[in-house]
């Protein structure tokens, strides 16, 4: 089981687009998805219109007195299954605190998962907190959403810093630039120049396009209902390198 | 992950359209409209005697949109392995494609075109899972299809308010082309999505409400269609499965056996001709030993000369199967032979097997011959008719008595000759033994009906170890005297190099090795069948009936 963060310490930078998306190649391409809302804004739960509701809220599931498997949803997709948001998920850093080994805590609860999934996307809230060193702790890969700002990058740099401090297992990281307007030129500048100068920065680019923010209208994601858009192969091509990078084995039978 | 909740049959007499019935008018739940229905060609496939079927596994093959998949699932439908078989189209992760990555399904040969053709043994199938699954059950059987139909497969939503979708409905409309035409009712199948199992529920309480809708328990699709051909699953099996009555006549009783053993018989002949497997072979030939042992041991039970009159033609049969069988035996115990060698090479011994294949092959083609000679032709036609002709009226003796006076003798036989067989007794002696020992077994299989299952079951269990130890002896000696004469052949067909002659020498001590074994353990054998205690349950259990 591989599992993929879509993380930022930033808000707005397209994470839900990307977890949403990249979970639904995931599952066309035949591998079997588990997709985590960790969002109290349940906006991944809104577009699969899954109600954002979880018996026992996270406490029960932080707590383990219910089994992540009882909370699960299907999708309206074969093989994308979604454990939905709730809105007690504003207090999972609280609930982390009072668990032992509060950093693990995710990776133990997504462990038996493994039987049942070879691919998990978690869609985590913005900010850097006990969630999020969970968070980093439970993945194998990060997917970095980046607008070429330089604050951006700042924080892409000080997010490099945190990880590489971490004890235990670290996850790679795989920056990508989205909501690009490639009308303002330092979009432009930043574009060209980043991913020469680090070999975190994936070459497939997310535009900011108005097909994406139809999204939440379709409640579906843009692969799935506009396959041969102009977003949906940008989504294709970042999922082709997030698959190669993480050295993603092929799908079961 | 969906889970099959309920299977409904559409009645097609209702007068409601089922696109109607599927609407649920007047509920909280929306349908949506029925996609354009895929074609679905399916062909179930199985060994002649329903090894997959017997265990509980269904192996359909299934083509959809250019794609045709083998599919292997349990009784509960839940898929165990699956395999694309046609045209391969590309498959999983591109980076996992670009990686070089093969999947470990991926076939070396998945046939000319990409296509299997049916019926097919386990080897032709591609290296995976699916395979993996199918060989401790399949075993040396070949695949055939055993029903085949078209489905025109429509698939529906069910929303729920937030216009999610909780369920699926399916509706086949299969049409059985394979073993005999016929349309089968259309199956509605609900499914319920991951988690939405009650909003589901309730959908299919409002459903099973309907008029025109009826529960269709949960009778797999390959069943339907057999149905709907008018066949039922697992209608062949070598075993006899003859019901008797203690009372019957014991002209009337071996009739019935005896048709039911030629019903085998006939069963396995096509098979055999085509060489679809060796089991054909064996379990006709086993019918054919079967109905010798019972004219021999009972005929005189049959009115006027019968017995007589067939009695030569079946040993004609038996012989026209002895060679092939005989190779048969050695193929399928060559990779153990090879396997066993331990100054030799495997490869060493591939001009042996060569030879072995070039007889066999030409030893089938004269069995295929002598099977649709006019010979068997007109046995098959005069056994069938003597047979119908045998009075079903009353007449002494019943079958009980006969089949104990029948048993106590060939059991009487067995203990005599096995006690007289000494450790300097001649090979004969026990091959003689393993002779009466089978007619022994035979006796007790064809009036099995009559007795208490557990007590019978006793009874052959004791006598199978004495045969299987008899059997090693037997089979060892005459593979040692095949292999010398193979030998000698090859030598003079100067296909035999030195190194072949070795390593086949290295296989004649080992059957040696195994024969001497053999006669070890005869005596432990024979004393445990001949005890006292065994004794006693053979003449209680046909007492019994009497």
């Amino acid at each position: 089981m591989k599992t993929f963060a879509t993380y930022n310490i930033k808000g707005g930078v397209g994470k839900t687009a990307t977890a949403v998306n990249l979970g639904y190649l995931a599952a066309r391409d035949g591998y079997r998805v588990l997709l985590w809302d960790l969002d109290p804004q349940a906006a991944t739960s809104f577009l699969f219109r899954i109600r954002p509701r979880v018996k026992g809220g996270g406490k029960a599931l932080i707590r383990g007195t219910r089994s992540i498997d009882d909370a699960i949803k299907a999708t309206d997709f074969d093989g994308l299954d979604l454990l939905p948001a709730d809105f007690t998920y504003r207090n999972l850093d609280l609930l982390l605190g009072a668990a032992k080994q509060p950093v693990r805590r995710l990776g133990s609860l997504l462990a038996p998962m493994s039987a049942e999934y070879d691919v998990v996307f978690l869609d985590c809230p913005p900010g850097i907190s006990l969630l999020s060193e969970s968070v980093l702790q439970a993945a194998d890969t990060l997917l970095v959403p980046l607008i070429p700002t330089t604050l951006s990058v700042r924080t892409l740099d000080q997010l490099t810093e945190f990880v590489s401090g971490l004890d235990g297992s670290r996850p790679s990281i795989l920056a990508f630039f989205s909501m690009i307007d490639r009308r303002k030129r330092l979009h432009r500048e930043i574009l060209e120049e980043l991913p020469a100068q680090r070999d975190d920065v994936a070459a497939a680019a997310i535009p900011a396009l108005s097909l994406i923010e139809q999204m939440s209208v379709q409640r579906a994601p843009v692969t799935a209902f506009a396959p041969r858009s102009a977003a949906a192969r940008r989504y294709e091509e970042l999922w082709r390198e997030a698959g190669k990078r993480s050295e993603l084995p092929p799908p079961p039978c | 992950m969906r889970t099959v909740l309920r299977q409904f049959v559409l009645s097609r007499g209702a007068g409601a359209d089922p696109d109607e019935i599927l609407r649920l008018p007047g509920s909280a739940f929306a349908v949506s409209d029925g996609n354009r229905p895929a074609t679905l060609r399916r062909l179930w496939l199985d060994t002649f005697d329903w090894r997959l079927y017997r265990s509980g596994l269904t192996l359909e093959q299934v083509g959809t949109r250019g794609v045709t998949q083998l599919v292997l699932s349990g009784r509960d439908g839940a898929v165990i392995a699956a395999e694309q078989v046609g045209p391969r189209a590309a498959h999983g992760h591109p980076a996992a494609r670009e990686n070089g990555q093969a999947r470990p399904g991926a076939s070396p040969h998945p046939g000319p075109g990409g296509r299997l053709t049916w019926p097919a043994r386990l080897d032709a199938l591609p290296f995976g899972p699916l395979r993996d699954h199918l060989g401790p059950v399949v075993g040396v059987r070949a695949l055939l299809p055993v029903a085949r139909a078209v489905s025109a497969v429509g698939d529906r939503r069910v929303l729920n308010s937030d216009d999610k979708t909780i369920a699926r409905l399916t509706v086949d409309r299969m049409s059985v082309t394979y073993p005999a035409a016929g349309d089968a009712a259309p199956r509605l199948t609900v499914t319920a999505l991951r988690g939405y199992q009650s909003q589901a529920q309730r959908m299919i309480d409002l459903l099973a409400a309907v008029p025109g809708i009826a529960d269709g328990g949960s009778q797999p699709a390959l069943e339907t269609a057999l149905a709907a051909a008018g066949r039922r699953p697992g209608d062949y099996s070598s075993k006899i499965d003859v019901r008797l009555a203690p009372q019957m006549p014991a002209a009337a009783a071996l009739a019935a056996v005896l048709t039911a053993l030629f019903d085998t018989l006939e069963a396995n002949v096509p098979g055999t001709v085509r060489d679809l497997d060796p089991e054909f072979l064996h379990d006709l030939r086993i019918a054919v030993r079967r109905t010798r042992s019972a004219l021999k041991l009972a005929g005189d039970a049959l009115p006027g000369d019968l017995a007589r009159r067939f009695r030569a033609e079946f040993k004609w049969l038996g012989d026209l199967t002895t060679p092939t069988r005989d190779l048969d035996v050695y193929l399928l115990g060559y990779p153990d032979l090879a396997g066993r060698l331990l100054a030799a090479s495997a490869d060493d011994l591939a001009p042996f097997r060569d030879h072995l294949e070039r007889s066999r092959a030409a030893e089938q083609r004269k069995l295929a011959r002598g099977l649709r000679s006019a010979r068997f032709t007109r046995l098959a036609a005069g056994w069938r008719d003597a047979l119908a002709a045998v009075p079903a009226g009353r007449s002494r003796p019943a079958v009980a008595r006969l089949a104990a006076a029948r048993i106590a003798r060939a059991h009487r036989r067995v203990i005599r000759d096995g006690s007289a067989i000494g450790p300097t007794s001649p090979p004969e002696s026990l091959h003689e033994l393993r002779k009466r020992c089978k007619e022994l077994r035979y006796l007790l299989e064809f009036f099995a009906s009559l007795y208490d299952p557990a007590q019978h079951w006793q009874a052959v269990r004791e006598l199978k170890a004495l045969q299987d130890c008899l059997g090693e002896f037997q089979d060892t000696q005459v593979q040692q005297d095949e292999i010398r004469a193979f030998a000698a052949q090859m030598l003079e067909e100067r296909a035999a190099p030195a190194a072949t002659l070795l390593a086949m020498g290295e296989i004649a001590a080992g059957l040696a090795a195994r024969q001497r074994e053999a006669r070890t353990e005869f005596a432990g054998r024979f004393r445990d069948f001949a005890s006292p205690a065994s004794q006693t349950r053979i003449r209680a259990l046909t007492r019994a009936a009497a």
